[in-house]
């Protein structure tokens, strides 16, 4: 086994691992927690990009190019493998580097404590583990280690509120991944195996009872996903999550958990089922896009009436997942690489959004859009990169939001599903709806209309609520925060133009997928 | 359908555990039987992996892979029960029972700020603040 053979186990083991140092060295020492998250960020991100140069710089179909680690040395289809091929490696870059940036935010942006970083570094893991593992079962493992991290973060939050949010998710969550099982449980009985690529060969042989099975089977997992990608309306979840948890802990967790989630459907309906298996099944294309297409209305008509900027974006990552969802059910190549470029780029401008969010309420004092008032003129470059971001998400170009929408609505029209063109349409107009209202806030609104919004920046600061460490400092926006999200935003931009290169370098999976059955 | 009662009851105890333990968590004010009746919910799908790896060769139940397992008459096979569903319940028993507890944690936090455990004294007092 080469070396590059254990960099998959190692991505997933190390940040498990080392999630037990910060409290076991926070018995003797207080602050080491944000050190030994961030030399495992670092280690991961490094290794991450390496892994990248190796799947990448490889030439074959997706099979040949991907680096696949089996546990234990037990060969498929009975032992678990772990796999980075094109499409996972990608994820990962984008969650090594989302965890790597965020890190640098709650340096000084909290909330602090060696438990909160223990949580950060078995999310990461966790995230790392439901990207490259290559079977079913173990999946729903990784699903409930994401879970629990997410949980355990979102309720580190100062006000009581951050628990009543957290039981929540917890609730709604551990059903929606319970209602995966079940579906892991029929596939079994259906085919025998849980190895992915095995039930990918398996699953279009089956006929008569097992084939029933395997529908059923399907319907569980999409619902299980739906809840864990927050499509509505069974997303009450989630915009209770993001508004609640503590401000260094939404950039993460709206980054990556649900858009992890919305992978590992990717991942189930295209390497597991198959293109053909769902267009065979009677309506299930139809239902997935009605899925999507009806979150994409009714989350960005939600955001729109929202006060709160937290939970008026958590209510945009409704829509804006409806549009990926909705694009998984066109069953086209352009509609599959535009839902997996705009799943890439919402989670990079949702994580830039919400860092710009989190440093507004600690600089700034302003939490409400109201509150947002003549931001603008006071905090020119969070203002700055913020409207850039905000824009982006809008999809107007150069952006990477444009691109995935572009190659999302060409799919549409490539299928001739003119209900999902049409309902990118209208999200664009919802969602420049909400947009519009920000901006208009920061940029044309004068702020002494609005004394009210500013609170005394002492009072935005997080204390410690964990009983780690005690002492509460005086919170306050750095040089790095702001580098940060003007980074971000600079990067949605840059890859605007890289839409060729996703395509190149997403390619070998898209073939793998076989979409060239007519639904 | 009596035969279907007689020969899959396991099947049907199992949507029924899974309805009643979905029902508490969705009717039940109480966040504790909430959390009650996720597990439940859990419990059933458990319950549902053990029944699937049941072996039946000739109405002669295949054994456990650790214990002495029945011979098949026929082949003189051993007949098994899967191991693999047994795993996977083993694995998912400790999953449920981190989540529960994080989940009881996050309640006994609820429960020293409001003082409360029921939903709906929670929501007013929510409203009120």
């Amino acid at each position: 086994m080469s070396s590059v053979e254990l960099l998959p186990a190692l991505l997933v083991v190390v940040p498990i691992l080392l999630a037990t140092v910060p409290i076991a060295l926070g018995l003797r020492y207080d602050r080491t927690g944000w050190s030994v998250t961030l030399a495992t960020t670092v280690g991961l991100f490094a290794g991450t990009v390496y892994l990248a140069t190796v799947v990448y710089g490889g030439s074959g179909t997706n099979q040949e190019v991907a680096v696949i680690h089996e546990l234990g040395g037990f060969t498929a289809p009975m032992g678990i493998e772990l796999v980075a091929d094109t499409l996972s490696t990608m994820i990962a870059l984008l969650v090594t580097g989302t965890a790597l940036g965020v890190l640098a935010f709650t340096r000084v942006g909290g909330p602090r404590g060696n438990t909160f970083y223990s949580g950060y570094l078995l999310l990461v893991g966790g995230l790392l583990g439901l990207t490259m593992t290559g079977d079913v079962f173990n999946m729903f493992v990784f699903l409930e280690i994401v879970g629990l991290g997410s949980y355990a973060l979102i309720s580190s939050g100062r006000g009581p509120e951050a628990a009543v949010a957290a039981l929540k998710y917890l609730i709604i969550g551990t059903v929606g991944a319970s209602i995966y099982l079940i579906g892991v449980g029929f596939l079994f009985m259906a085919t025998g195996s849980l190895n992915m690529l095995d039930l990918a060969a398996t699953v279009p042989t089956l006929e008569g009872q097992n084939l029933q099975l395997a529908r059923a089977a399907f319907a569980f997992i999409f619902v299980g996903f739906a809840i864990k990608v927050a499509q509505w309306p069974l997303h009450s979840w989630q915009p209770d999550a993001y508004q609640h948890a503590p401000d260094g802990v939404t950039p993460l967790i709206a980054a990556l958990v649900s858009t992890v989630s919305a992978y590992a459907l990717a991942r189930l309906l295209f390497t597991v089922f198959g293109a053909e298996f769902i267009a065979s099944t009677p309506y299930a294309s139809e239902i997935i896009v009605t899925v999507g297409a009806v979150s994409v209305v009714a989350g960005s008509t939600l955001a729109v009436i929202q006060t709160d900027v937290k939970r008026m974006l958590a209510y945009s990552s409704v829509s804006q997942f409806g549009l990926i969802v909705a694009a998984y059910g066109l069953l086209t190549e352009t509609a599959l690489v535009g839902a997996l470029i705009h799943l890439i780029g919402h989670g990079l401008m949702k994580a830039g959004l919400f860092i710009a969010v989190g440093i507004i309420a600690i600089g700034y004092g302003a939490r409400t859009v109201d509150a947002y008032a003549g931001l603008a003129g006071e905090r020119p470059f969070v203002a700055g990169s913020m409207a850039v971001l905000l824009i982006a998400l809008v999809g107007i170009p150069p952006s990477i939001g444009f691109i995935g929408k572009w190659y999302i609505a060409v799919g549409a029209i490539e299928a001739q599903s003119w209900l999902v063109a049409g309902v990118i349409f209208l999200s664009t107009m919802l969602t420049l709806a909400y947009v519009a209202r920000l901006l208009e806030r920061m940029y044309f609104t004068p702020a002494s209309a609005l004394e009210a919004g500013h609170e005394d920046t002492a009072t935005v600061g997080h204390a410690v609520t964990d009983g780690g460490t005690a002492t509460v400092r005086g919170t306050r926006v750095t040089i790095g925060m702001l580098a940060i999200v003007i980074f971000v935003a600079a990067l949605a931009v840059f890859l605007g133009f890289a839409g060729d290169a996703f395509f190149a370098l997403l390619e070998p999976f898209v073939e793998s997928a076989d979409l060239e059955v007519s639904p | 359908m009596i035969e279907l009662l007689a020969t899959r009851y396991a099947y049907l105890l199992m949507f029924v555990l899974l309805g009643i333990g979905l029902y508490m968590t969705i009717a039940s004010q109480n966040l504790v039987k909430k959390l009650i009746g996720v597990n439940l919910f859990q419990t059933a799908i458990f319950l549902f992996f053990v029944a699937v790896a049941y072996v039946e060769v000739d109405g002669e139940p295949g054994g456990s892979p650790v214990v002495p397992a029945t011979e098949n008459p026929a082949s003189s096979d051993l007949i098994l029960a899967s191991p693999l569903p047994h795993v996977i319940v083993l694995t998912a028993i400790v999953v449920g029972i981190a989540l529960t507890a994080v989940g009881l944690a996050l309640i006994v936090r609820i429960y020293s700020e409001y003082g409360t455990l029921r939903e709906d004294t929670l929501r007013e007092v929510r409203a009120d603040e």
